[in-house]
């Protein structure tokens, strides 16, 4: 579909503009989610299992119910067993009910007129356990006499015989592999392991719930989707949706970690059964325990190339732990893993395995960056083995326009090649190294997508605008839906105010994730303008008299289509708005859609690093980012979550693991031991914006979100093998971990 | 007809086909045939699948019209973070 957009020159879209929440931000006016209170508010405090796998043979709460000031005490027994699968696993997530399934799992709730008294509450609660053998590793996991931490959950494409633990299998790909591999010069096959890696948001999860006795509810909390949290609430307090009005805060970083609930049914329950409207702030050892990680993973590669560089055969074997509740984040990863590349050979399995660890929740791209990790590893040791240029390579063997995918579709208009190329002329490429340095790179993909979604634009009488939408601003979305609506209705952005609904106030709105808030409400934005913009040149072809279909709207005005229409001066948005009142009422736009269209996108990543031989400090020196926006609607945005990404993903490579010990207990739940990159740590991230139209968008917007986690794994691991001379096939690459491996 | 080609587990279910051919108008039309021909299916497609249709992926809408010529693979239900 051409839809022109190549060609359209923008006013608006493309500007930097301030933020419209800077100066809250910056100055402490925004309501984030533990800013709330309510009158007569208590405290909601949970207790948590010790233990890493352990059945709860009773639970005594007579103690704590008799503390002054405790006014309600909550354990699984107080909700509903459900029916639907998915919705109980999220219900025993947020509290145990036979078991607790790993360290942290909530086990029994509090709700107290002070933090103190819930504290000793939580302190006086007896819980017999008895322990249960437990496994928290992935491979540990799959083998057959594995401690089961669910029993009969897999799905039918589980081959028999294995570990009760595996959930699900998945297998894509097409061609020849035996072929493919004969045809190659080198095979290199190597086995990887990613460690889980948290989200890592600043802000604590955080809710407050208030339940009145005729059993409606208010809740407010911190999430990418208020509509969800509805969904998920009402059918686990089995209310009714109409009745559970749900507000998202601000947020402070949710990067896919808030797409569910944790806290949110347990407060509910609390405030029910106590009367009183209750908040639950997590603290950051909740966070790390009790809140989802990634996956962590287990892979085995295997690639053919031939001595000029021709990518013969992919094949890779993907073992994915989403915790202990199933995950199907293997299949991401398996339909990811080789989607860079146009191969006539490819073949991908994918595993999931039980284990004692939080259930996953998603994490930018879900899944792809641990399986593209290890694909461009190889890629890269196998350039180095033939002796070839890197790049080069990549773009021999590139997904273009036509390309059948590793993962099934034939691929339309993508942007890899024209990343690739702008990476290969770009000076950082060849800039010169020094001693113990390395230069690597990696190519990034995802899928994008759009969904549901409801947008109200309102022209206000004095010619400015109100637009309502539903989805939480995460990177910035409130500028860009600002933007886009300025640039149909032509008028300044500064006259427009961009607002997030309670779930009372507009239809239902997927989360935000999938990189698809500025692709989806975006074009329900423009479409809501242009519904609006029918109203206003409808009330102008009545004020002057003639058809509606003789008037065009042309830089923010209604004017006549053409000469037979009549000569009248042009009515500018705010004189039509300024007499809505006489010309029929007030003039809003809406759109409702589910949206698809969202167009894949691919980003590549340039990294230099030095390795110091004595410490196995890595230091990042030089970062670029190139990656295709389709349109970039606020460039500053695009460019953060470009940024971010990065910073992201070097944590990843670099520190950032989960730590478990004999016990199963996680070791590292706090930032000081659990370390996220820091601005001294790391160098200005360069960034390379390439606008590769979408033709699903009116404007040519893609996603750009969650492409950028997905190279800075292997970037930096090729770039540190390259330093160091030998190749590194385990994440984190600690300076132990990268010792040991120089030591051999 | 249209040919959907399955991925490579959900092909197992299919008595081992990765492609399969049905009557199909939309995409909602092609999850009915699909699941009235291989009864093994019925448990993915209750669960939520997406469709790539000449090369865009869709996840839920039904309506969507598929032509007798058109590039047609079913999908595992796209989720993100």
């Amino acid at each position: 579909m051409d839809t022109g957009q190549s060609k359209r020159e923008f006013r608006y879209v493309g500007t930097r503009p301030n933020r419209p929440d800077g100066v809250d931000k910056v100055t402490g006016r925004a309501q984030y989610g533990a800013d709330m209170t309510a009158p007569g508010m208590l405290t909601g405090a949970i207790l948590r299992s010790p233990h890493a796998h352990a059945r709860i043979i009773s639970i005594d709460t007579t103690a704590a119910e008799a503390i002054a000031g405790v006014r309600a005490v909550i354990t699984g027994k107080d909700f509903v067993r459900l029916d639907d699968e998915f919705t109980r696993d999220v219900q025993e997530n947020c509290m145990a009910r036979e078991a607790a399934l790993y360290d942290g799992h909530a086990v029994a709730a509090v709700a107290a007129t002070t933090p103190v008294i819930a504290k000793a509450a939580l302190a006086a609660i007896k819980v017999e356990y008895e322990t249960l053998p437990h496994v928290t590793d992935v491979d540990a996991a799959m083998k057959i006499d594995a401690p089961v931490v669910l029993a009969g959950r897999a799905l039918e494409t589980v081959p028999a015989g294995m570990s009760q633990n595996v959930t699900n299998a998945c297998e894509f790909g097409h061609g020849d592999l035996d072929a493919g591999f004969a045809k190659a010069d080198l095979v290199i096959e190597r086995s990887f392991k990613t460690a889980a890696t948290h989200q890592g948001y600043i802000e604590p999860h955080a809710c407050l719930a208030s339940v009145t006795t005729d059993g409606k509810a208010d809740l407010w909390c911190c999430t990418q989707g208020q509509f969800f949290v509805r969904t998920l609430c009402s059918d686990i307090m089995g209310m009714e949706a109409s009745q559970l009005r749900v507000t998202a805060s601000e947020i402070g970083g949710g990067f896919g970690g808030k797409t569910t609930v944790f806290i949110e049914p347990v407060a509910l329950a609390l405030s029910r059964k106590s009367g009183r409207p209750v908040k639950i702030v997590m603290t950051r050892d909740e966070v790390f325990r009790a809140t989802g990680p990634t996956v962590s993973s287990s892979m085995d590669i295997r690639i053919g190339m031939t001595k000029d560089g021709r990518i013969t055969a992919g094949e890779a074997t993907l073992r994915y732990s989403g915790g202990a509740y199933p995950c199907g984040t293997v299949e991401m990863g398996a339909q990811a893993a080789f989607a860079a590349y146009d191969l006539e050979a490819v073949r991908t399995y994918g595993l999931n395995a039980l284990t004692n660890r939080p259930k996953e929740a998603a994490y930018r791209a879900p899944g792809a960056p641990q399986a593209i990790y290890a694909v461009e590893s190889i890629v890269d040791e196998l350039c180095q083995k033939l002796s070839l240029d890197p790049l080069a390579v990549r773009l021999q063997n590139a997904a273009k326009k036509g390309t059948l995918s590793s993962y099934g579709p034939t691929f339309n208009d993508i942007g890899l090649v024209a990343t690739l190329e702008a990476a290969t002329n770009h000076p950082h490429y060849n800039a010169p190294l020094g001693p113990n340095q390395g230069r690597g790179l990696s190519c990034g993909f995802w899928f994008n997508f759009g969904g549901n979604t409801c947008v109200s634009l309102n022209i206000n009488t004095d010619g400015t605008v109100g637009v309502t939408e539903g989805n939480p601003d995460i990177g910035g979305s409130r500028a860009s839906i600002s933007l886009m609506a300025a640039e149909e209705l032509g008028i300044p952005y500064e006259s427009i105010r961009t607002i997030i609904a309670d779930t009372n106030s507009l239809g239902y709105n997927d989360v935000t994730d999938g990189s698809r808030v500025t692709f989806s409400v975006g074009l329900a934005t423009i479409k809501a303008a242009r519904d609006a913009i029918g109203k206003m040149t409808s009330r102008a072809a009545q004020y002057w008299g003639i058809d509606a279909d003789a008037v065009k709207w042309v830089d923010g005005s209604a004017v006549p289509a053409g000469s037979n229409a009549g000569k009248f001066p042009p009515l500018t948005l705010a004189e039509i708005a300024a007499m809505s009142p006489q010309t029929g009422g007030p003039i809003a736009g809406h759109h409702e859609v589910n949206v698809d269209g969202a167009g894949v996108s691919f980003g590549v990543h340039l990294v230099d690093v030095e390795v110091d031989p004595e410490t196995g400090f890595t230091k990042v020196l030089r970062y670029t980012v190139f990656q295709d926006a389709g349109k970039a609607v606020q460039p500053d945005y695009v460019e953060g979550q470009m940024q971010g990404g990065a910073v992201q993903g070097i944590g990843w490579a670099l520190n950032e693991e989960y730590i478990y010990g004999e016990d199963g207990r996680l070791q590292n739940p706090g930032f000081l031991d659990y370390r996220i990159p820091v601005s001294s740590d790391l160098p200005n991230i360069e960034t390379v914006i390439l606008e590769i139209p979408n033709p699903g968008h009116p404007y040519g917007v893609r996603g750009v979100g969650e492409t950028p986690i997905v190279p800075p794994l292997a970037a930096i691991a090729n770039a540190v093998s390259r330093a160091t001379g030998v190749r590194l096939t385990e994440l984190p690459m600690s300076p132990p971990r990268i010792l040991k491996a120089m030591k051999g | 007809m249209v040919k959907v080609k399955l991925w490579g587990t959900l092909g197992q279910l299919a008595d081992g086909q990765s492609e399969v051919e049905v009557d199909a108008k939309t995409f909602k039309e092609m999850l009915d045939r699909l699941t009235e021909m291989h009864p093994g299916l019925a448990p993915y497609i209750a669960r939520g699948v997406s469709m790539a249709l000449d090369g865009v992926i869709y996840r839920e809408s039904w309506f969507q019209e598929i032509k007798p010529d058109s590039e047609v693979v079913l999908m595992p239900f796209m989720k993100g973070g």
